[in-house]
């Protein structure tokens, strides 16, 4: 089989470039979806170390089962207040959003 | 190092699909066609899935992250799309920043994976300690089994209904 380190350094580099996105992007929308490759490339370093470590115990995948269920939610919560904020503001850009602002 | 068998390729062509999806993701100027990238590289996540031998999971990703948040997001970027947004700027200023966190984040976890500092054998490990796999079937015992995961279940069930009526309360019409 491939070898672990490989699977691990594909979601390390994925993590990465979620971890860009988040901090570069203006766009609210553009920060979620890499918020999603960030859980994503968790849900991989889960799955590898699940099958190459304890591949009889059920804890990996019920762990990246639990994932799943989170990015779920926080899609249509942070998608519903994204398109909340665009309702009130008529702008999906993080830094036209300053009303809590000091 | 790498014998080419169908197996090898196989990740080869996955992660290939996985890494470049993420790039347009975090690249794309058009969110449309960020969105598609998504899907791209959540393909290919799935595929590695179905190489590590978790089949379950990867139809969950082809269903929920596919089927359900990638069309869930290019619906709120049609909703959100002013004028305004295509012609300003992509990135922050503060975008070589995150780029150099970016790079000093991947390279502490590259160094993480490859020098045994988690055990003698560490991650360089090429076979599974067993051939023997849990299948489908013992995930879904596992998790309705009052042993092991039935109350995180139950919680993410809970979590669920919460999030859906949060959805709708901050995302209703007021006036």
């Amino acid at each position: 089989m491939v070898p672990l380190w490989m699977y691990l350094v594909v979601a390390a580099a994925m993590f990465s470039l979620g971890v860009y996105g988040v901090l570069a992007r203006r766009n609210a929308v553009a920060i979620l979806m890499s918020v999603e490759l960030m859980l994503n490339a968790v849900n991989i370093n889960l799955i590898a170390f699940w099958r190459y470590v304890t591949p009889t115990n059920m804890s990996g995948q019920a762990f990246a089962a639990f994932v799943f269920v989170i990015a779920a939610a926080e899609a249509a919560v942070g998608l519903a207040i994204v398109i909340s904020i665009y309702r009130s503001r008529r702008s999906v850009v993080v830094e036209d959003v300053n009303l809590l602002r000091g | 190092m790498l014998e080419l068998n169908p197996q090898t390729i196989a990740f080869l062509v996955f992660s290939i699909l996985a890494l470049g999806g993420a790039v347009g993701v975090v690249t794309n100027r058009n969110l449309i066609h960020g969105a598609l990238y998504l899907i791209v590289s959540l393909f290919g996540g799935a595929g590695l899935f179905v190489l590590l031998s978790a089949p379950f999971l990867a139809a969950v990703q082809v269903l929920v992250y596919i089927g359900a948040i990638a069309i869930l997001i290019i619906f709120a970027v049609m909703l959100t799309r002013s004028m305004a947004a295509n012609v300003r700027e992509v990135y922050n200023r503060q975008w070589w920043l995150s780029a150099i966190v970016g790079v000093a984040l991947f390279a502490a976890l590259v160094v993480g994976v490859l020098l045994p500092v988690w055990g003698d054998a560490g991650t360089n490990s090429s076979q599974p300690v067993s051939d023997l796999v849990a299948t489908t079937v013992d995930l879904g015992v596992a998790l309705v089994d009052g042993n092991q995961y039935v109350l995180p279940f139950e919680v993410a069930s809970l979590l669920l209904t919460a999030a859906m009526i949060g959805a709708i309360v901050i995302a209703r019409d007021n006036e």
